[in-house]
């Protein structure tokens, strides 16, 4: 086999998701060649640190302004290029983020080719070029193992990344190869502006302590002012369920859940939140899950290894207190 | 060709009967699927799709010609579209396939759509639709279609402002870490996230006049789609159980639970 991982970037960094979606390609057992696109003036620092990347045989590389924001529709005609006549690629892989997902469904139907989205397992059978794998369904209550096999000649994945851990960045030396970009006259589509929620905290997506909130929690000035002291004393990123994101509490890309983030952090502390199946969906793989809500029947307690039946306002404040 | 001042829109709403989000899911005892025996709803996404269509109806008047919904399912899928019906869309088209037959996937149903899109004399603008379905969750259909048709796209919408004038639509998408704005061309596919709003409950009077809105029939064999699944699911299992229900008693037992899983404040 031979891997193409989309490799997304951010601010000259290799996102960390991408990073555990080269993990799930190396496991395919075959060559590893990485994409990277952006505009030109980005390029060469993700580079740098793409060749370094443990598990990596080839970096491509495709530059041009109009890749500063990777829209589907721009950067499709790319992929198919790369993925028609004699591509060498069995496989295509990325993270099951935001950009990845936009992007991916719509090359693999260019190519007539089925998709597996968000897959947890990986492992291929080369004799009979067939790839096995095994992703969450409804809401991750369920588990299927599903089989791509040969009569799919490049067979598309994108990675739970909470599943497969990030590969290094080390000493490696890869090679590299430029791709001449593909101009789309004309766009569709037009990228108008970005906002990105600016936190000192760490990153939900990656952090290994979350502090997430739901609706006991009331309204926005309760939700800071209760849950920041406590993510701060433990230097957690803050989450939040749908609930309390619904309510304005918190801003949406906090959300833990099916339709939100899915995490799996050491620890995951549940303050004041019930425990929907859509919120233990996108959690319940942390190794240690802490709740404290003042009903003891919450859904929360049956999954927390920790649980606290307390009323939070004076609980949290305690636990702040006493972890100085 | 009489000149109109304003291009009349024609909505297109996929939707898909799928298991209630409240039903608790079991794994049938051959692990080949889950119990379906259960209670089914509209998915949610295509819920809000529906809303976002008629609100748009509600915004720009006579600007929106038609809504039309489509749901691919079996014979008890014409529910899903009656509710559709009844929450104000105009139409409906039931591409029926037998009872038990499984689920087709993401590319297949994509390829259906676009059937049905080339079939519409007066042609589709705007094709709004859920995100993911919350069965199979795998967020590809609507991307997969826009490719299709070299349509734009816009996934995970939560705010759609369309110009009917233009032909052009501005949409805020949630993407990972915060929001982006797009300008697309209709035609165009978009994909609802939550936020995008909050589905109305049809009233009784709507559901008695969705009775008797129009549902034209096909089968895949009439649309010469074939739904076959490429993929093969192999088994469907319980997911590893969580063993929770630890308690403790005050906020000191739960520092010590803490510190034995070493974890210990930041040092600032």
């Amino acid at each position: 086999p031979h891997a193409l991982v989309f490799l997304e970037h951010n601010k000259g960094q290799l996102d960390s998701g991408s990073l555990s979606a080269l993990t799930a390609a190396s496991q395919l057992g075959g060559r590893v060649s990485g994409l990277i696109v952006g505009a030109p003036e980005e390029l060469p620092t993700v580079l740098e640190q793409a060749k370094k990347v443990t598990g990596l045989d080839t970096v491509l590389h495709s530059a041009s302004p109009q890749y500063t924001t990777l829209l589907p529709e721009i950067v499709t005609p790319l992929f198919v290029k790369l993925l028609s006549t004699q591509s060498p690629f069995t496989h295509v892989v990325s993270a099951h983020s935001s950009s990845a997902k936009s992007i991916l469904p719509r090359v693999a139907a260019k190519l007539d080719l089925p998709a597996v989205s968000d897959i947890t397992s990986v492992q291929h059978d080369s004799s009979s070029n067939s790839t096995t794998f095994t992703r969450p369904i409804y809401a991750g209550n369920a588990i299927s193992t599903v089989r791509a096999s040969d009569s799919i000649p490049i067979k598309f994945f994108t990675v739970r990344s909470t599943a497969f851990s990030a590969a290094a960045v080390g000493d490696a030396e890869a090679k590299t190869e430029s791709i001449d970009a593909v101009h789309v006259s004309n766009p569709s589509t037009e990228h108008v502006s970005t906002s990105l929620t600016k936190s000192d905290r760490p990153d939900l997506g990656v952090a290994s302590r979350v502090v997430s909130g739901g609706r006991a929690l009331k309204n926005a000035e309760t939700f800071k002012a209760t849950l920041f002291p406590l993510a701060d004393a433990l230097g957690a990123a803050v989450g939040a369920s749908r609930a309390a994101v619904d309510a304005g509490y918190a801003d949406n890309s906090l959300q833990v859940g099916q339709t939100g983030k899915i995490v799996a952090p050491e620890l995951y502390m549940a303050i004041g939140i019930s425990g929907a199946i859509q919120h233990l969906a996108g959690m319940k793989d942390s190794k240690l899950i802490v709740a404290v809500n003042k009903d003891p029947d919450a859904p929360i307690f049956q999954v927390a290894d920790v649980g606290l039946v307390a009323d939070l306002y004076e609980a949290v404040p305690e636990m702040v207190e006493k972890l100085k | 060709m009489r000149p109109s001042a304003v291009r009349l829109l024609n909505i297109l709403v996929p939707v898909k009967r799928a298991v209630d989000f409240a039903v608790k899911i079991r794994v049938n005892p051959e692990q080949t699927g889950i119990d379906l025996n259960v209670k089914h709803s509209m998915n949610p996404f295509d819920e809000i799709a529906v809303e976002e269509a008629v609100r748009l109806r509600e915004r720009l008047k006579d600007a929106v010609k038609s809504i039309k919904v489509v749901t691919i399912g079996p014979p008890k899928a014409v529910e899903t579209l009656r509710t559709a019906l009844a929450m104000g869309a105009d139409s409906a088209i039931h591409v029926e396939i037998p009872e038990g037959t499984p689920s087709p996937e993401p590319l297949a149903v994509a390829k259906t759509l676009r059937e049905l899109v080339m079939r519409q004399k007066e042609g589709v603008d705007l094709i709004i639709m859920g995100k993911q379905a919350i069965d199979d969750d795998a967020g590809q259909t609507g991307q997969m279609l826009a490719g299709l048709m070299d349509w734009a796209q816009a996934t995970f919408a939560s705010k759609v402002d369309v110009d009917p004038s233009t032909k052009a639509a501005n949409v805020t998408r949630e993407i990972d870490g915060g929001l982006e704005q797009l300008k697309c061309q209709l035609p165009m596919v978009i994909t609802t996230d939550l936020r995008l709003n909050e589905p109305r409950y049809a009233s009784l009077p709507n559901i008695m006049k969705a009775k008797k809105k129009p549902i034209e029939k096909f089968t895949p064999a009439d649309l010469g789609v074939d739904l076959t699944p490429r993929l093969r699911t192999l088994k469907v299992t319980e997911p590893p159980k969580r063993v929770g229900g630890g308690k403790v008693a005050n906020v000191d037992e739960l520092l010590v639970k803490l510190k034995e899983a070493g974890i210990t404040p930041k040092r600032a």
